[in-house]
């Protein structure tokens, strides 16, 4: 009788655990799979019927006290060191290089007092610097930039971003980062106090926009030394010249506040008095936290956003990472079966794309029959890329079929086993599942195994070519088609699949040789290697471009996210009607 | 006694050396490059890199080196936390980790204790199934399920206490130690219920209560001491269910503790801070079951070594 008890109750727990456990299995923490570039993308501008958390006018409230959250603590704050988002963020809203990202997201004069003197070549460009301080109400100079710059390209100071960013660009870039010449050699010069120039190697049409940029911003040299290895290690060893000064960081803490910069040169604009930080990894609590009141904004990931992708505070921000197959056409030596172009073209083409983003991702993320994003580069008459280079590899059974056949007739064989590689958060492993299921229903003899790897892991796969297929992706650095279409030129750093076609590597050299100051046409050669790369040999097979999904207080207005380098800037941002 | 207990210490560090050499060396295995930029440097700047951090050397040797600096102490430096010293790392987010799993600790036990005499005491009555039944759930299911049912209830719903982060002075401590509680409240009741039902049946209890013990007399000092023992005996292992709970529980409440970067710095192939919270957890882990032998003794007399005097 006894016993008899026991097991009843035993049973029921065990069946009510079960469903407890059920209730409780959505809380994997995902980012929606990882671009092959540290995941430092930002957003384009937010479709209108999105936009009232952020434009409706309205007057600031008497506390302007704002609190968010960040997926990830602060490696570093070291500018020329930073190499990730949640860095490159704080570097944005405490510092300032010679230019800033508007809110239109156009860039214009920050520390610079105007637009920049460019030389007719286009290879000298001279800033004038405006009046502003340091935190410490020391005066930025023309040597702070000068120091941040050579300390940047310095071999020994280990930068990410220094030598990525100015090899080719800056004259003399490459050879000091190469130890080949002297760090006192870089194209950077103080004409006086408040005069900064710049020469370049060659003309870079984009070069205004990198201004902006983390890498590029100002260091007072005095300061950066007296603080030796310390530098930057906590909010007591940074200096600002933005509009806020962080503090509360201790190097390692999760959490971090900004405080309005006072002696910023736009002080009256910026409204926010202080933003407080809490690093939450994990969506669902963000989303429980910003219920509570205790979050203004909360990312939305994985299973959730396809919950709250419809809430009324929800907002979709489209970003400009894109996300691709890469076929790899040489494996341990050998050609793989995907250096067969009818091959390549047949799997590109048989995957529904509109499904998964709409189902499988559901998290704001669009389709992509194109590698440059959409509303990310316009040309000199405002009009996106997209509009000039349209569609490519769209999804289509029956041509799909055509060129699978033929595939296998030319590898003269009747079936094939492949491999994808992707990532191993939950949101890959779905879409992974997808891929498969559609490939191996659409194409008769295709066996496709699927390999889950952790992001480094993918990493070291991808540089030793050891995969078939792998899904990839891909934010830029600065808002040029180049930042996308640089990566598959013959042996480009980020190739790594032995694609290969000198008309394409003849487009590119072009838009950065005779055609860099020929917007126009530049942008024509850039819509040829598009369609190149995508229509005529399939090289990679585009997925979607990326979105993400935040809930975002109406009382929150004025903020703005960017397409490139750092994700927003609160500098603009208001707290009203809370 | 003491050549007891420093010949354990001796064999602590034995331990603690060799979880040393087999993570030092496992880790190596893990693919990939410690230094997460590692796509974006040149090989100058990789080489110059490379030096600055030591891993251009040969393994052996860097093995002795890090074996050297271990000795005194140093952890090395993080490769994700730029110029952090891993010391300084675990420092900060040990705090709330230690507070956490010392509460969910201290008030499993004896919250469980308690259960468990209860159930014994009125064994075969309402009060034994309902804590058997809480027991049994405690065991089934784990922690972070109980977070976030905490979490929705208790703190979303209800608005008691704060729903998560390490801002609100003990109130951020309460639901994840609660939840945390939960395998050792459940664990220690069921022990203590079966052992307690098997002492109170024993001869020497039945000789007390003749003798007119009272019964809580009798519970308390007769039957709970030795239906003590095979609960200190777990208490190792759940120190170290703790910890590994404490991974996901951290996460949920967004706690900036140790657990949650043990996982990350694997993931992103930390190697200074995977062997650092390696040996933290393993220092801690031997210090544990070091504690439990010793109290053993203390329970119970018979197991006393050398000699047996006690």
């Amino acid at each position: 009788m006894k016993n008899n008890k026991w097991l009843l109750l035993m049973a029921l727990t065990l069946v009510l655990s079960m469903f407890l456990a059920a209730c409780g299995g959505s809380k994997d923490e995902e980012k929606p799979a990882d671009g092959d570039d540290k995941d430092k993308d930002a957003a384009t501008e937010e479709p209108e019927e999105k936009q009232h958390a952020k434009d409706e006018e309205g007057e600031p409230d008497a506390e302007q006290v704002l609190y968010l959250a960040e997926s990830a603590a602060i490696p570093s704050v070291d500018s020329s060191i930073v190499e990730d988002q949640v860095g490159f963020n704080v570097l944005n809203n405490i510092n300032e290089g010679l230019y800033r990202l508007n809110q239109e997201n156009i860039a214009e004069p920050a520390m610079a007092a105007e637009e920049a003197e460019v030389s007719e070549d286009g290879l000298t460009y001279t800033f004038k610097l405006r009046d502003a301080m340091w935190a410490d109400e020391t005066p930025v100079t023309a040597d702070d930039f000068v120091y941040a710059w050579q300390r940047a390209i310095d071999p020994a100071t280990g930068s990410p971003y220094g030598p990525f960013m100015m090899s080719g660009v800056v004259k003399n870039a490459t050879a000091i980062s190469e130890e080949k010449m002297k760090v006192s050699e870089l194209g950077v010069k103080a004409v006086d106090e408040k005069t900064f120039e710049v020469t370049l190697e060659r003309p870079v049409p984009y070069f205004l926009s990198l201004m902006s940029f983390g890498t590029f911003y100002p260091l007072k040299e005095e300061f950066v030394t007296s603080k030796a290895d310390a530098y930057a290690t906590n909010s007591d060893s940074l200096l600002s010249n933005g509009p806020f000064v962080l503090t509360n960081w201790d190097g390692t803490s999760d959490s971090w506040t900004y405080v309005k910069n006072e002696h910023y040169w736009d002080a009256e604009n910026v409204k926010l008095n202080e933003i407080h930080v809490n690093v939450v990894k994990d969506s669902a609590t963000a989303v429980k936290l910003y219920q509570d009141g205790k979050l203004d904004r909360a990312g939305v990931s994985g299973d959730l956003a396809m919950q709250y992708r419809d809430d009324e505070e929800a907002v979709i921000q489209p970003e400009t990472s894109v996300f691709y197959f890469k076929f790899n056409q040489e494996r341990d030596g050998k050609e793989t079966p995907l250096a067969n172009e009818n091959i390549r073209k047949a799997i590109a083409k048989s995957f529904e794309k509109e499904d998964m983003a709409d189902v499988v991702l559901a998290n704001g993320s669009l389709p992509a029959n194109f590698l440059v994003p959409t509303n990310f580069t316009f040309d000199e008459n405002e009009k996106d890329f997209r509009e000039l280079s349209g569609d490519h590899l769209e999804y289509n059974v029956e041509e799909a079929q055509d060129h699978w056949k033929k595939g296998l007739e030319e590898l003269g064989v009747e079936s094939l086993d492949l491999e994808i590689l992707g990532g191993d958060t939950e949101l890959s492993k779905k879409m992974d599942e997808y891929f498969k299921s559609q490939l191996e229903g659409n194409l008769e003899g295709l066996t496709i195994s699927l390999k889950e790897v952790p992001f480094s892991v993918r990493l070291d796969l991808d540089r030793n070519q050891d995969y078939d297929i792998q899904v990839s992706g891909w934010g830029p650095d600065f808002q040029d088609p180049i930042s996308f279409l640089d990566l598959f030129v013959t042996d480009g750093t980020n190739n790594l699949m032995s694609y290969s076609n000198p008309e394409y590597d003849k487009l590119i050299e072009d838009s950065k040789g005779e055609l860099a100051l020929k917007p126009k046409e530049r942008y024509e050669a850039f819509a040829k290697a598009e369609k190149i790369l995508l229509d005529e040999d399939a090289a990679i097979a585009p997925i979607y471009q990326r979105g993400l999904i935040f809930l975002h207080k109406p009382h929150f207005k004025g903020l703005v996210d960017h397409p490139f380098g750092a994700d927003y800037s609160y500098k603009w941002a208001y707290i009203s009607g809370k | 006694m003491v050549k007891y207990i420093g010949k354990r210490i001796v064999y602590m560090f034995i331990t603690l050396f060799l979880i040393a050499t087999a993570s030092f060396f496992l880790m190596q295995t893990l693919p990939g490059s410690p230094i997460a930029s590692y796509n974006k440097l040149n090989d100058t700047q990789k080489a110059i890199v490379e030096k600055k951090y030591g891993i251009d050397k040969p393994k052996p040797v860097q093995y002795a080196i890090y074996m050297k600096n271990l000795a005194k102490g140093d952890l090395g430096t993080s490769f994700v936390f730029k110029g952090k010293s891993v010391n300084d790392l675990l420092a900060t987010r040990l705090k709330p980790s230690l507070i956490l799993g010392a509460q969910a600790m201290v008030f499993g036990t004896i919250v469980g204790i308690l259960l468990g005499m209860l159930a014994a005491l009125k064994h075969n009555t309402f009060w034994d199934y309902g804590s058997t039944f809480l027991a049994i759930l405690g065991i089934s299911i784990p922690s972070f399920v109980f977070a976030s049912l905490l979490q929705y209830w208790i703190a979303s719903e209800w608005h008691l206490l704060p729903v998560g982060l390490w801002n609100d002075g003990w109130k951020s401590s309460v639901l994840p130690s609660l939840a945390l509680a939960m395998g050792p409240l459940a664990l220690s009741a069921r022990f203590i219920r079966t052992e307690m039902i098997e002492v109170l049946n024993s001869d020497y209890i039945i000789l007390a209560k003749a003798k007119g013990a009272n019964g809580f007399e009798i519970a308390f000092k007769h039957a709970f001491r030795n239906a003590l023992i095979p609960l200190i005996t777990v208490l190792g292992p759940l120190a170290a269910g703790l910890v590994t709970g404490s991974l996901v529980v951290e996460q949920i409440f967004a706690i900036p503790g140790i657990g949650e970067q043990f996982v990350s710095s694997i993931m992103t192939n930390d190697h200074a801070t995977i062997m650092g919270t390696t040996l933290l957890f393993s220092a801690f882990l031997i210090l544990v079951i070091f504690i439990v032998d010793i109290l053993y003794g203390v329970i119970d007399p018979r197991i006393r070594v050398s000699g047996g005097k006690g």
